[in-house]
């Protein structure tokens, strides 16, 4: 009896030391990805059922309250400028020359087209604030070993009923994402590769999202060069910088 | 005035061809003019009956915030049914429609769609509701119209996924079995909507007692705004059916003016030539005692008999052919329902006993003045010379 006790408790000892909590792991995640602030410029290439257009960016965010993004190419969309602050989102279209607020259903709209929507974007409450997160084993992906965590909405107003996450167990990155509607039907899925180190921080720099009821294969997400916690000077989040 | 008449009616019948080639090109206005009145107002009468029996019934209750051509409005234009309907929601003679914005996907593709939630028993629209009163286990049942069908090549028994949002916003989707496709000729209600069971709406939304819109059959009954419900009456909902009409008809009267303008470029000639060749008799009239204002009056008479002749023959071949079309109807060449509007394939003309004597003294009164006004020549004449054939 003492020897598989001393047993059960080794496993539990070892289990438990190995595989941390969902909270830990969220918490780790957060300190990798985020900073205080980052300056980046990506590719957006969106897959159509015939063709795919790809759509350059310069972005500059501060945390996940302040962020303000320029389009530079292709010449349609080349000058087309983005404001959010907070919870607020403002476009700028140098065609019309007019600024709108993005808000209430248009959030719900796509981002020029691609599997992403405005909401996507605006996003930013922590995970932990809003899903009962739990560790439910580990997988292989990409021949890395990656924790797998199901999340499941404690609030009525997220998008998502459910959320299910692989995590690079060394680097702690997501490594892949579902996400599902109240049915437990798939709805989009978004798989993170290229990781690299930026600054001593792990990062992916290709994400790919798809909206898995349509055809299509997604919306490419590229980080062509990321810098963090940058001089960003403040006069870049407001209104007026839209138009200049 | 009878002796004129007869002169005139001799005097038209003597004339031989050129009259009858006056009265077939008048007779060919009539007809044409009252068939496409006649086809304007059974498609008047075919839109308001179509939109009666298949989308708004007697009229409807719209929530405040409700725009149906600002599908955005959706996700604000709910509210709990008034306390005050439920005596007429329990006879069945008020019906609460439900609608959400989602998405189909139809093969993979993404298709916006309206949701409306109705109830399956409900006897107020055409929609075959019934049709969702099905078992199905594994989906919820829905029935489309032939627009849609059509238009995203779903057919009866396809199975769908759709996605919707809940009152709070978040993402739900299920799988849908399209039991019925039905045909109507209204394609508003046809176009880009899905029709399910209303409580099943509800439950789904988290939006329990709520409607968007509330229809109901008896469109006499006086009624008030309620709270945050508008009250539409059936005039209002039918408006955009008179202002399509009234835009045909006024483009329809250019073809018409056109249409007399000839006829009585014709009349006109005829006159002008009488009154040319006829200096002689217009002369002996004046000789025989006629004042100048009885010359010219024969004459007017003459000219608008073309009219009177133009009626009697139109009723000849007219009739048979305006009678002939009521009953068969006119079936447009190109598909009705890219109008986008109530309007059927075929259209039936509806002809009034005001359509057509409004043509007939139209048509007349026109004649006269086009006669008259050359005739104003003989006034002028010098009796002797016209007595002598001497051109003036």
């Amino acid at each position: 009896m003492k020897y598989i006790l001393t047993a059960f408790l080794t496993v539990w000892l070892v289990t438990g030391y190995s595989q941390p909590k969902a909270e830990e792991i969220l918490e780790r995640i957060d300190q990798n990805m985020s900073s205080e602030n980052r300056v980046f410029e990506s590719s957006m290439t969106i897959h159509g059922k015939r063709s795919s257009r790809t759509i350059t960016s310069k972005s500059w965010s501060v945390g996940d309250e302040k962020s303000f993004t320029e389009y530079l190419s292709p010449a349609r969309e080349q000058g087309t400028k983005m404001l959010k602050l907070e919870d607020q989102l403002w476009i700028y279209s140098p065609s019309t020359d007019r600024t709108i607020q993005i808000s209430g259903h248009m959030l719900r709209q796509s981002v020029m087209g691609s599997d992403l929507s405005y909401e996507d974007m605006m996003d930013d409450r922590k995970l932990t604030d809003t899903y009962d997160a739990e560790v439910t084993g580990s997988e292989e992906v990409d021949g890395r070993k990656a924790w797998v965590l199901e999340l499941t909405a404690k609030v009525d107003d997220v998008a998502y009923a459910a959320r299910k996450l692989w995590v690079d167990a060394e680097r702690y990155i997501p490594l892949r994402e579902d996400l599902f509607a109240k049915s437990g039907q798939l709805l989009k899925r978004s798989v993170m590769s290229d990781v690299v180190e930026v600054d001593g921080r792990w990062f992916p720099k290709t994400i790919l999202y798809k909206d898995m009821l349509k055809q299509g294969d997604g919306t490419e997400f590229k980080m062509l060069d990321i810098k963090f916690n940058q001089d960003i000077p403040e006069h870049i989040f407001s209104k007026a910088s839209l138009k200049m | 005035m009878k002796t004129a008449l007869k002169l005139a009616f001799r005097n038209l019948i003597g004339a031989g061809l050129r009259t009858w080639l006056n009265v077939l090109v008048l007779s060919f206005s009539f007809v044409v003019i009252i068939w496409m009145n006649g086809l304007m107002a059974g498609w008047d009468y075919q839109a308001k009956t179509d939109m009666t029996n298949w989308q708004i019934g007697g009229g409807q209750y719209w929530h405040e915030q409700y725009d149906p051509y600002d599908p955005f409005t959706l996700t604000e234009s709910h509210a709990p049914v008034p306390a005050g309907f439920s005596d007429e929601l329990a006879r069945g003679t008020m019906e609460p429609i439900l609608v959400v914005q989602g998405t189909i996907y139809p093969e993979g593709r993404m298709q916006p769609v309206a949701i409306t939630g109705i109830r399956p028993g409900q006897e107020i629209l055409m929609i075959p509701t019934f049709a969702l009163d099905t078992v199905v286990t594994d989906a919820v049942p829905a029935v489309i119209g032939a627009v849609l069908s059509r238009n995203m090549q779903v057919k009866e028994g396809d199975r769908l996924t759709m996605r919707w949002r809940d009152a709070n916003g978040m993402f739900d989707a299920t799988e849908i079995l399209v039991i019925k496709v039905f045909s109507s000729n209204v394609p508003a209600v046809e176009a880009g909507q899905i029709y399910i069971p209303l409580e099943k709406l509800r439950s789904m939304t988290l939006l329990e007692d709520e409607a968007t819109l509330v229809t109901f059959s008896d469109s006499e009954k006086e009624r008030q705004d309620a709270g945050e419900w508008v009250h539409k009456s059936k005039d209002e909902l039918t408006a955009p059916v008179d202002e399509i009409i009234k835009t045909k008809t006024v483009g329809q009267s250019v073809f018409y003016g056109i249409l007399l303008l000839l006829a009585m470029l014709a009349v006109f000639d005829t006159q002008v030539l009488s009154i040319f060749r006829r200096q002689k008799e217009i002369g002996t009239y004046i000789a025989l005692g006629y004042t100048r204002r009885e010359v010219v009056g024969l004459f007017t008479v003459e000219g608008a008999m073309h009219s009177v002749l133009a009626a009697v023959v139109a009723a000849l071949y007219g009739f048979p052919f305006l009678w002939w079309q009521a009953r068969e109807g006119w079936t447009m060449p190109i598909e009705a329902s890219e109008f986008g509007m109530a309007m059927a394939q075929t259209l039936y003309p509806v002809y009034s006993a005001g359509l057509v004597i409004a043509t007939v003294l139209i048509v007349v009164l026109v004649t006269t003045i086009v006669s008259y006004l050359p005739s104003r020549k003989i006034a002028k004449m010098n009796p002797t010379e016209a007595l002598r054939g001497r051109i003036q």
